[in-house]
């Protein structure tokens, strides 16, 4: 049993570390596509094995538990439905000459390598090898919103890599500080950067240096979450990149970068005398919110409006981790899981309707109920999910961060709500012009498969209206160790 | 610890901030090529010592690495690149020495107050090398905001890697992992930038990032 749940580990990480090598020589395109599908269903089975295995116990490098049970799933899942949408979405850029042949195979090479990169960061005990991990993931998706090589995208990948190159570095100097406050208790070598050993002893390290450590990796990791004012790259990379990559961005890098501000933010809680991380959380996250809001309404291009609207939601999410307790912790998680899922779907949709339309100007695209009913359809349930509306699961996250906000610190209720208001003004105000009125723009079908975007949508609703009991067990479980 | 060890360790560190300075009136590019491979020369030293008096035989190739790979190839790589796109004229500073300048020793009293406030209990060789380190960080931050040129940019980060170096390698008994990983990540890093200069060379026969900045995709 043992020899096999350590299996599961190793197939989340060495499946797509295989994959990349295999994609990397296989000349077909669509083999290359499928090879990528089957890739990534693999590697989501195995991620869902996590659940029923014996776990390992937390290793000098590898870790399993309840809280990263829920990130690797989320992460496989979303890397599996948008490796069936890239099959279809990359096959019509091929057709209309956007990307060749060569460039398709290191497209899928470099996807399975940024998905082993997600999966090490999730699974990795040590805070040296999970600041690898981000920076693999960061660099092979600087390459891939490169692809394009138009101007365009060259200016969104330069900026991409030297913003992100600066948070990484910002990042790494309080990995340093993390070692350095761990190392007079733990002792010099490896156990001083191993998070198990770190979480158990956090009570005994220096508080200042540690305090300082945690605002370097905030500002380091949260440039990679996107939080104002550090989210310059975001609209950006999110806009020239291949569709799928946006998809990936907004669902699931995003996410590690999370992922790992939260496990610092655990160790610091370990610390009393540290500073709070909460006030800076919640600070950062209300400023994105709140910023990210009014940018909305100005937005011309399709994909950065949905682009600025991750930045909104990454910023309710960090303001409801950094508020803190069960509740809060339990809303984050739920907001997370729904935004990944819905953002996804939106992406999926966007990047459909920009390839029958030929263009990404907001202006150009009209009623799209009425031109492409299923695509349109799907905009739509996408954009009221994400503004927020019952009785989809991002209403029943985002009530509960409210609501746990009026219940504990009701002032700070009053700009959330405002952000989220304004928000939802500027999504419905698009939505309307883009699905609905005198159909404008290419009107050729859509040969594709609706099946991603429709499931993901179908969970979004689902879990707005009902909640498996197991679910919200295991996730009420987390939200406690969360703290 | 013996008084001079400490004072050799301190004096390349202090140099390393020193040289941090010298790239940010540099207005030439070669001249920031040379004055980035002498912060390389003068990192590998500190490194070299750093082993020596730690006992760290590990570190010493991390000061192969930077001397051999940040001093010599990277620098001699960026010179064959910027002769071969004809761009040895002056960098456009977006601000003036001057303002640079006084930046700069605000930032370096900003990064010696808060390390030395927060590390009173650290090993004093530490905590020095964590606030040059900062230092060193922060003054290539600066060199990144005040170039629009690719290759100064890209200069600029190197410097600032070398801090982190510099702090790793201060920090006694880190592992071997993180130094072989940053070493590493500059190699990738240097690939990717190469292959972003030939791109946008080919496309616009300009390796100035300003050149590029006409897009926003809002502005149409």
């Amino acid at each position: 049993m043992t020899a096999f749940s350590f299996n599961a580990v190793a197939a989340i990480l060495l499946i797509p570390a295989g994959a990349a090598a295999i994609l990397a020589a296989l000349p077909n395109y669509k083999m290359t596509a499928v090879v990528n599908v089957v890739a990534s269903l693999l590697t989501l089975l195995a991620a869902l094995s996590l659940f029923i295995t014996e776990r390992p116990a937390p290793g000098q490098y590898l870790i399993i538990d309840d809280l990263n049970i829920v990130f690797i799933v989320l992460n496989t899942f979303v890397g599996f439905t948008t490796g069936v949408f890239s099959a279809s979405y990359i096959g019509h850029e091929l057709e209309t000459g956007r990307l060749t042949a060569p460039n398709l195979r290191f497209y899928h090479a470099m996807y399975q390598i940024m998905m082993f990169g997600m999966n090490l960061a999730f699974v990795s005990n040590n805070i040296g090898l999970m600041w690898v991990a981000v920076e693999l993931a960061t660099l092979t998706t600087v390459l891939m919103v490169g692809i394009y090589r138009t101007h365009e995208a060259l200016e969104a990948a330069w900026k991409y890599f030297i913003l992100g190159s600066v948070g990484i570095a910002l990042a790494l100097f309080g990995t340093i500080l993390v070692y350095m406050a761990a190392q007079p208790v733990v002792g010099e070598g490896t156990n001083a950067m191993v998070w198990s050993v770190l979480i158990e002893k956090a009570a005994h390290f220096d508080p200042a240096l540690l305090s300082v450590a945690f605002i370097f990796l905030l500002l380091g990791y949260g440039t990679k979450v996107g939080l104002a004012p550090l989210h310059a790259w975001l609209p950006d990379a999110h806009a020239e990149g291949p569709t799928p990559i946006s998809a990936v961005l907004s669902g699931l890098l995003l996410n590690v970068a999370l992922y790992a501000v939260l496990r610092f933010k655990l160790l610091l809680a370990a610390s009393p005398e540290a500073i709070g991380p909460g006030p800076l959380m919640v600070t950062m996250g209300l400023t994105s919110l709140i910023f990210a809001a009014f940018m909305l309404y100005r937005r011309r291009d399709i994909k950065r409006l949905f682009a600025y609207s991750s930045i909104e939601h990454m910023g309710i999410i960090v303001f409801a981790f950094g508020m803190g307790g069960p509740l809060a912790n339990f809303a984050g998680l739920l907001h997370m899981v729904m935004h990944s899922l819905t953002k996804s779907a939106i992406f999926f949709a966007v990047g459909h309707i920009a390839q029958v339309k030929g263009t990404q100007k907001i202006s150009e695209i009209r009623g799209l109920t009425e031109s492409h009913p299923g695509l349109g359809w799907a905009l739509v349930i996408g954009v009221v999910a994400i503004a927020g509306l019952p009785p989809l699961g991002i209403f029943m996250s985002e009530f509960l961060v409210v609501s746990s906000t009026f219940a504990r610190h009701p002032w700070l209720a009053i700009p959330l709500v405002f952000g989220l208001l304004i928000a939802f003004g500027a999504l419905v105000l698009r939505l309307t012009g883009l699905a609905f009125g005198e159909p404008r723009g290419g009107t050729a079908p859509v040969e594709a498969s609706y099946v991603p975007m429709y499931s993901h949508l179908a969970l979004v609703f689902a879990a707005g209206i009902y909640l498996p009991a197991p679910l919200v067990a295991w996730f009420q479980h987390v939200a406690g160790i969360l703290g | 610890m013996n008084g001079l060890t400490f004072d050799i360790a301190h004096l390349l560190a202090g140099s390393l901030v020193l040289v941090s300075f010298m790239m940010l009136y540099q207005d030439r590019l070669f001249a920031l090529i040379n004055v980035f491979a002498l912060h390389a020369v003068v990192l590998a030293l500190s490194v070299a010592w750093q082993a020596y008096i730690q006992d760290a035989h590990h570190l010493y190739i991390t000061a192969a690495i930077a001397l051999v790979f940040k001093a010599i190839v990277i620098p001699v790589g960026l010179h064959r690149i910027i002769q071969r796109l004809g761009i040895h004229r002056d960098i456009e500073t977006a601000v003036g020495i001057g303002p640079t300048m006084l930046a700069g020793i605000g930032l370096v009293t900003l990064s010696m107050v808060l390390m030395l406030r927060v590390t009173p209990e650290a090993d004093p060789l530490a905590r020095e090398d964590l606030a040059f380190a900062l230092s060193i960080i922060l003054l290539g931050l600066l060199v990144m905001v005040t170039r629009r040129n690719a290759v100064s940019q890209v200069v600029g980060f190197m410097s600032l890697e070398n801090g982190l170096v510099l702090a790793a390698t201060g920090a006694k008994g880190m592992p071997l992992v993180v130094e072989i990983s940053v070493a590493f990540s500059i190699l990738i890093a240097f690939i990717v930038i190469g292959v972003f200069l030939f791109r946008i060379r080919e496309r616009f026969d300009s390796v100035d990032v300003g050149a590029l900045d006409d897009y926003r995709g809002e502005r149409q």
